[in-house]
């Protein structure tokens, strides 16, 4: 038996089930969703997507429309590893997050993905800095490497002088900056954002999108964002609608 | 990360964090104190106890007390007669004085070969026989009786036209008699060191010596010497005969007095109470404590007519206010100190519920950027954990101070033991006053402080490592309850929930 004959069985059957254990390939696909149906059972149950099929090429920027009630909440869900479809799949680059346990879509949202909320979604008691250092906790990234990375994702959303206030003493955009930066901190393939701009006035909403656009043009990102307002879906490259958990194109 | 989170949350949720700590630190608080308080209890139970039986006796020996109807003989109450001849008569009136020894009220006699018995069974290390009695002595004034001045005209015809009554102890023909009791510990000068004397030092004077056996020397409790105008040199007539204080003792536990008011040698004791070779009390010291029983069962069945007990019997026969505070503490104080305590930890689960789930939104978050169940629950455990311990720490201030007023406080507790060491019966006679018919005033005055010996004790409330000890453990115990139910909760939060809008 040669060494060649042994090791060969023992590198194949090894799963990548680790998503970060090789490079994404951001040519190809970083999202494929294969007839993916969540139901809510209840009292009544709501299908809230049905039998969705969709591809979302690595740094494409995706905007969802559609009416409230229509399935944006829960598709971003599936793509955010928040939670796993009833049927179907759901694949993220090479992790079936449809099939993985709580532990590593955990694992999967800590290292791959950014949030930013329609409400900010700060921790009230932590300063912009501790919140963006939140981020990296589950990373088990170094104190002063964890300071210095969120001094520096601070300082990219412009918000270097503010790294000590909590966020009831910030505005709404200057918090929704610290969520952005929260978000990029880590370095994620993939930014999912809720309505990011629903609870900020015009002015501020244009400085976040261009923001969000601007980061995304420099790091690659794949940005997904649900929205109502199709001054904001019109930035898009590409634009989803939703309606009684059905997509469709644009 | 964990650190600064837990600072920042108990921080900047103040009110929530006051509201458990507060909850926890009065319940810590009363479970020490009473926890304090019943241990001081049990302390003073002990030293009642000691002062009447002395320090290391194991286990007493009684005669099993007679059927109802033939019981009471040797306590009930006595005649006193007086001759003709007795008496000093000086201006008109007449003053007699008699003392009689008798065995104690409530106490029955046997005879001393028992003594010898208990001495010659295995595991017992020491005993001792004591006679306990009661001298009662009856003194007053009467007016004094002539030949010329028949008794029954004063009584009958106290308004007709014979001279008024003169002489008496007011001066108009009245009379006023004094009983006056004195608790008589009748002792083997002798004998082993095991009995009530083990827990008494000798204040003035000598204690009793083996020469001292057949004479008329008394030893004398200090208290009651004090209260009596007696000390050492002096005599007191115990059953007709003088006795020379040759000492004064006190009781080695603070604040008690000791078992009896005077204490003879053993052999007058009985010779003059008529109860000659006969003991009311057999003290015995087993070898070990754990021959205890062993011992207890051999002397029931050497010595059928007697009863056994043993300390912890004992303890259940301190009466008194003690007796009742100790039950009070024991039984009320549990109960009260387990339904503050319950209520202290639901208050800090309900209030730990009650802020996971306002902050649902903000664990939803923490899940949406990847922390762990583990990593929330660990969060959760800790805020109560830290929770609970400044209501701890609180608690145990709060505690301490309580515990410190108590014994600032030095409430007395009135105890007594054994059936033979507390006096009863009225305080005094009144004096049959034939012309005024008010009773005579005075003759309450010394009688009732003479002869009460019941044991008072100072409540001390004393700070244990136990009582530190139970604090903190309670403390633990409250946080990690809190943080399990509420780390509970949250671990159950779907990470949507960050999703959730914010109306
Ligand atoms: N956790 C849930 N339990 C039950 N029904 C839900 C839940 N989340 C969403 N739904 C239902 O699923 C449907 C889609 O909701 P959602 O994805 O939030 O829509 P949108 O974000 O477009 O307003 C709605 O009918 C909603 O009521
Ligand atoms: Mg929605």
């Amino acid at each position: 038996m040669s060494a060649a004959a042994s090791a060969r069985p023992l590198t194949t059957a090894v799963p990548s089930n680790e998503p970060n254990a090789d490079p994404p390939q951001r040519s190809t696909a970083m999202y494929r969703l294969e007839h993916v149906t969540k139901e809510y059972r209840g009292k009544r149950t709501v299908t809230a997507l049905k039998d969705v099929t969709l591809e979302i090429p690595a740094g494409q920027h995706v905007a969802i429309q559609g009416p409230t009630g229509g399935g944006k909440s829960t598709l971003l869900q599936m793509l955010g590893a928040l939670d796993r479809p009833t049927s179907g799949r759901v694949v993220l680059g090479e992790a079936e997050l449809s099939h993985l346990p709580d532990a590593k879509l955990a694992g999967v949202r800590a290292a791959q993905l950014g949030f930013v909320f329609q409400g900010f979604n700060l921790i009230p008691t932590l300063s912009a800095q501790e919140n963006v250092e939140a981020a990296l906790a589950p990373l088990g990234v170094a104190a002063a490497e964890r300071t210095r990375r969120a001094g520096e994702a601070l300082a990219a959303v412009g918000l270097a002088d503010r790294a000590g206030h909590v966020p009831g003493e910030l505005s709404g955009g200057q918090q929704q900056r610290v969520a952005i930066a929260r978000a990029l901190v880590k370095e994620p393939e993939v930014l999912l954002a809720d309505e990011p701009t629903g609870a900020l006035d015009e002015g501020t909403r244009d400085e976040i999108l261009e923001l969000l656009e601007g980061i995304r043009r420099d790091r690659g990102l794949t940005l997904v964002v649900v929205t109502h307002d199709s001054a904001v879906a019109r930035r898009a490259e590409r634009r989803l609608h939703l309606m009684d958990g059905v997509v469709t194109e644009r | 990360m964990f650190f600064t989170f837990l600072r920042r949350e108990l921080a900047g949720r103040r009110r929530q964090t006051a509201i458990v700590a507060i909850g926890m630190a009065l319940a810590i608080a009363l479970v020490m104190i009473v926890n304090a308080v019943s241990t001081g209890m049990r302390d003073a139970q002990a030293e009642v106890l000691q002062s009447v039986y002395g320090v290391g006796t194991d286990l007493t020996v009684t005669a099993t007390p007679a059927a109802p109807g033939d019981g009471g003989a040797d306590g009930g109450p006595q005649r006193f007669e007086f001759d003709a001849g007795d008496g000093q008569t000086a201006d008109g009136s007449t003053a007699l004085s008699q003392s009689r020894l008798a065995a104690g009220p409530g106490s029955q006699t046997f005879d001393a070969a028992a003594l010898d018995t208990v001495q010659g069974l295995d595991g017992v290390e020491a005993a001792a026989a004591t006679l306990s009695l009661e001298n009662v002595t009856f003194s007053g004034e009467l007016p004094a009786m002539s030949q010329d001045q028949g008794g029954t005209d004063v009584q009958t015809a106290p308004g007709g036209d014979g001279a008024p009554p003169q002489g008496g102890f007011d001066g108009a023909g009245g009379s006023a008699f004094d009983v006056d009791r004195v608790t008589v510990l009748g002792i083997d000068p002798a004998g082993a060191a095991v009995g009530p004397l083990s827990a008494a030092a000798v204040d003035e004077g000598r204690g009793l010596e083996a020469s001292d056996a057949g004479r008329a020397v008394a030893v004398l409790d200090a208290s009651y010497a004090a209260s009596a105008g007696l000390a050492v040199g002096d005599a007191i007539e115990l059953g007709g005969t003088d006795f020379e204080i040759v000492g004064t003792v006190v009781s080695t536990s603070a604040d008690a007095t000791t078992a009896s008011n005077a204490y003879v040698p053993l052999d007058l004791a009985q010779s003059l109470s008529g109860q000659e070779g006969k003991v009311s009390d057999v003290y015995v010291q087993a070898a070990s404590a754990d021959r205890i029983d062993a011992v207890q069962s051999a002397i029931e069945e050497a010595l059928p007519d007697t009863t056994v007990s043993t300390q912890s019997d004992l303890a259940a026969q301190v009466s008194g206010s003690l007796g009742s505070a100790s039950a009070l503490i024991s039984n009320l104080g549990l109960w009260v100190s387990i339904a503050v305590l319950a209520a202290a930890f639901l208050t800090a689960v309900l209030f730990t519920i009650q802020g996971v789930t306002r902050r649902t939104r903000e664990f939803g978050t923490l899940k949406a950027i990847g922390w762990r169940n583990r990593r929330i629950v660990g969060q959760v455990a800790g805020e109560s954990l830290v929770q609970g311990l400044i209501g701890g720490a609180a608690g145990l201030v709060v505690g301490l101070a309580g515990i410190w007023v108590v014994n600032l406080l030095g409430l007395t507790l009135g105890g007594s033991a054994g059936g033979g060491f507390t006096a009863g019966g009225p305080g005094a006679m009144p004096g049959a006053d034939a012309s005024a018919g008010a009773p005579a005033g005075g003759a309450t005055g010394p009688f009732s402080a003479a002869s009460q010996t019941a044991t008072d004790v100072v409540l001390s409330a004393p700070v244990t490592v136990g009582v530190i000890a139970v604090a903190i453990g309670l403390a633990v115990l409250g946080g990690l309850l809190a943080g399990a139910v509420g780390g509970w909760r949250a671990a159950r939060l779907r990470p949507a929930e960050a999703l959730r809008s914010v109306g």
